[in-house]
């Protein structure tokens, strides 16, 4: 369970600590706690799978490499291979079953954007299945972030 | 890799993609590791932030185990003439954490707008698709909201190799 505490931790967290000597000391004293505790608290909430990660978030276009969302329509019997199957992928980021006729949506990010095609013709041919490439074409984003 | 990094960042890249050493200074963990100096860590690290490579340095929270269960992928078929007046009016509703066009996919897929909604239950998710209908008045076609049922991998950016 999480306490306010930790609540305050991921809201505050989210918005970023700077780059640093001592990035996590200004947000500690903004909670009222010491570095320690706070580290103690993130540690705690990483392994109890609350956070996925703490650390800086890369902007995969920004470094040159390529982005995109593939959607694919994955018979029910086959979901779990077939999810095995793309996740064995290192450029699969996330992947998300979802309820709709396409039910299985996953981020490719590759360090070059040629490598895209290479990675959704590997999937095409090991699951038989063909593979929907939905690249962003433009972006509205400003960022929410979650009151936990 | 083409762009502004060279292989000292992309060492930096790799050493932090999955996240800080949870220590006071963890930037100095990280020299450590690459036999670096702090400080041109950090230089390095900050020059990617102002060049948005970083977006920022953050908790990525799980939203699945803080609460917010219900997640729902809504897409919305716009007038190819308004998306782009649109798209950021529906970027920026507080209850949109993603919001992208992409591409058509005839005649499976009629929708180029998405614009990710987040709730703690899918009512929440619901009253987040009525202000984005609200917003996009006429200008929608059509639309659905996809559920997520599971997570299947969660693991961010990496690159391969190293």
């Amino acid at each position: 369970m999480m306490d306010a505490l930790d609540r305050r931790i991921v809201t505050l967290l989210q918005d970023g600590v700077p780059i640093c000597d001592r990035p996590w000391q200004e947000a500690a004293t903004t909670l009222g706690i010491d570095e320690a505790e706070l580290l103690a608290r993130l540690q705690r909430l990483l392994a109890a799978g609350r956070l996925s990660r703490v650390g800086p978030m890369y902007h995969a276009e920004r470094m040159g490499g390529g982005l995109t969302l593939c959607a694919m329509a994955v018979p029910e019997a086959r979901f779990d291979e077939v999810a095995g199957l793309v996740n064995a992928h290192v450029e699969v980021a996330h992947n998300y079953a979802r309820a709709h006729a396409l039910n299985m949506w996953f981020v490719l990010a590759t360090e070059a954007p040629a490598d895209v095609a290479r990675v959704l013709a590997a999937i095409t041919a090991e699951t038989g299945l063909a593979v929907h490439d939905m690249p962003k074409l433009d972006e509205y984003f400003i960022g929410l972030r979650f009151a936990a | 890799m083409t762009g502004p990094l060279d292989a000292t960042d992309r060492r930096i890249i790799r050493a932090t993609q999955a996240g800080l050493p949870l220590v006071a200074q963890p930037y100095h963990d990280v020299a450590r590791q690459l036999d670096l100096d702090a400080d041109d860590v950090m230089l390095r690290m900050r020059r990617m932030q102002a060049a948005g490579i970083i977006r920022r340095i953050a908790a990525v929270p799980n939203h699945y185990a803080i609460g917010y269960t219900a997640n729902g992928m809504s897409v919305w078929d716009v007038d190819d003439g308004e998306i782009a007046r649109l798209g950021p009016l529906v970027g920026a509703l507080d209850c949109v954490s993603h919001c992208y066009r992409r591409p058509r996919h005839l005649p499976l897929w009629p929708y180029n707008l998405f614009a990710m909604v987040h709730g703690r239950d899918r009512d929440e998710v619901a009253a987040g698709v009525a202000r984005i209908a609200a917003c996009l008045g006429p200008h929608a076609r059509a639309h659905d909201v996809l559920f997520s049922r599971r997570i299947l991998k969660k693991t961010g950016l990496r690159l391969a190799g190293g």
